[in-house]
């Protein structure tokens, strides 16, 4: 009986640590931090944001986007202390700025069809048609006679800005594609509809939906994480130099198990530091 | 601070504190207004000066290559709104002159009442109710019957009509009823049924409130957000026929706030809500032109 309760006690105990452990490095701070860049941050970096600003009222963050360009010149410049970039720094920036770069996630796109659709492969140059408009026919691509109903996300979502970028080769989607607001929406218009084909972040991937093999490669989470599948990303925080102070703290927060399941909640992959 | 209204009401013999509490509220009120407009305004500026790709009142809308046109959504605005009301509105005319003619003269029965409040419960159901609902009931019944998608003009245009259907029902109601009330002892001496006094002597007389709750239902239309936004398949372009997609200013605000914080999308966006109040004031002031008429 005395073994069962210290037994309970000690998980009980290593539970509350747990929860409220990354957190802890925050008690007693005091001060600002400004974050703009790459909008495909934004969703980690409010989380992240919120959760802080609940424990300690005494420190202020805010979160911008503008886009990988805006993130690199306004921590350059110092004006945020956080500048974030959906893609590597180039050496320029590197050595005009002096930047520390910090790779906190990876964004894998998959592309998605209804489970009740036979195709289940498709070569890189087929997607590019497909998403360009050039082919609206299933019965093209080996499948049933049916038009493709195509489905985008919105303009400046980081899940459209990586498949544009990785899947379509820069390329853009057609304007007469539907557009959704989540990733949540695009499973379920690809569930309901037999004849849809769109694309998610690889994390939220599951049997309502199919990820379609590209050029043989097969979209799952390990597949991204060790590079075998290659329509992705790494999200990166920019630094000017070694973070220090409240801004150490918050990039820490990002890898701890908080930041984590907050990178993992936007349907992204995360990555530990180096 | 209702005591402080009341003791500054009691302190002063001819009502000043009152006066003076009301011209302050009146003017805080009016000041937020105008502060509100100005700011869209000032915002709005400066996108349509600078003009660069063609400025917000063009044709395409594609950010990545400098297109901040935001022509289709106005467009698709004022299109669903008017699929919406038209429908929406006779069904409502129907719904009302039932609910006003019941067969035991003056008496609703079990079934008008409980029309009666479900109507009014309807004005309280969250619009994203109504469009869970389509989206899983509505979009694919239109796919699998008629083809597209499922998310097109039409879709959102039905669901819309339901959504203003209520207010079509209580503003005709309320402008209806008492004139049915002021003939209906002369209309029964002379052997009439209400259904006929209504078709034949209320309705010929009630153009206002024929017009303002057809307006009024445009207004609510054109406002909504979440059903445009869930239903409408939001493309960027002008739809070609009622089953293809279509973007709403209120939904195209919605999609690209989502994610943008700046940048010339962003800005673009204050001509939306500019082009948004500019509709809904001038809805408004026709409201107001038919009450001067009537």
């Amino acid at each position: 009986m005395n073994r069962l309760f210290s037994a309970l006690a000690l998980v009980l105990l290593s539970a509350s640590l747990a929860v409220a452990a990354p957190l802890d490095a925050f008690k007693g701070q005091k001060g600002s931090i400004d974050i703009a860049g790459g909008t495909a941050h934004i969703p980690v970096m409010k989380k992240a944001a919120q959760a802080i600003m609940t424990a300690n009222g005494d420190i202020r963050i805010t979160v911008a986007g503008g886009g990988s360009g805006v993130g690199v010149q306004k921590v350059g410049e110092g004006l945020v202390q956080i500048g974030n970039t959906g893609r590597a720094l180039k050496d320029s920036e590197v050595a005009k700025y002096g930047l520390k770069t910090s790779p906190f996630a990876i964004d894998g796109v998959a592309v998605a069809v209804n489970p009740a659709n036979g195709v289940t492969s498709l070569t890189k140059a087929q997607v590019k048609d497909v998403f360009a408009g050039k082919i609206a026919n299933w019965k093209e691509l080996g499948g049933k006679d049916a038009p493709i109903s195509l489905y985008v996300r919105e303009d400046g979502s980081g899940t459209r800005e990586t498949f544009e970028e990785r899947a379509l080769d820069k390329g853009t989607s057609a304007q007469s594609a539907n557009v959704v607001n989540s990733n949540g929406a695009m499973k379920t218009a690809i569930a309901q509809d037999p004849n849809a084909i769109g694309y998610v972040g690889i994390g939220h991937l599951d049997d309502s939906i199919r990820g379609v093999t590209v050029d043989g490669m097969v979209p799952s989470q390990e597949n991204a994480a060790n590079g075998s599948y290659n329509i992705t990303r790494l999200l990166y925080m920019n630094t000017k130099g070694e973070p220090t102070g409240l801004t150490a703290l918050f990039v820490d927060y990002i890898y701890s198990e908080d930041g984590k399941a907050f990178t993992s909640e936007a349907g992204y992959i995360p990555v530990d530091k180096k | 601070m209702g005591n402080g209204i009341l003791h500054a009401a009691a302190s002063s013999r001819s009502g000043r504190g009152w006066v003076f509490l009301l011209r302050v509220s009146v003017l805080m009120a009016m000041g937020g207004m105008a502060l509100l407009f100005l700011m869209i305004v000032a915002f709005a500026l400066p996108v349509f000066v600078q003009g660069e790709g063609g400025g917000p009142f063009t044709w395409s809308w594609a950010p990545g290559q400098g297109h901040f046109g935001i022509l289709p959504m106005v467009a698709g605005s004022l299109a669903m709104g008017a699929t919406a009301v038209a429908p929406g509105w006779l069904m409502g005319l129907c719904l009302c002159a039932w609910l006003l003619s019941p067969e035991k003269a003056g008496r609703p029965g079990v079934a008008r009442t409980l029309v009666g409040g479900l109507v009014r419960v309807m004005t309280a159901i969250p619009t994203v109710v109504y469009g869970f609902a389509a989206v899983f009931l509505l979009a694919p019944s239109i796919r699998m019957g008629l083809g597209g998608s499922g998310f097109s003009w039409l879709t959102a245009s039905l669901m819309l009509s339901v959504l203003i259907l209520p207010t079509v029902v209580l503003v005709l109601q309320a402008g209806l009823a008492p004139r049915l009330e002021a003939v209906a002892l002369a209309g029964a001496a002379m052997g009439m049924s209400r259904m006929e006094l209504l078709w034949y002597v209320v309705l010929p007389s009630a153009r206002a409130p024929l017009l303002s709750s057809a307006v009024l239902g445009f207004g609510r239309a054109v406002g909504d957000t979440m059903l445009p936004l869930m239903l409408a398949g939001n493309a960027p372009v002008m739809p070609d026929s009622l089953l293809s997609s279509l973007r709403t200013l209120t939904a195209h605000m919605a999609l690209v706030t989502s994610n943008e914080v700046g940048g010339a999308a962003y800005d673009s966006l204050f001509m939306a809500g500019l082009v948004l109040i500019v509709v809904n004031a001038a809805v408004s002031l026709a409201i107001r032109r038919m009450g001067e008429r009537a």
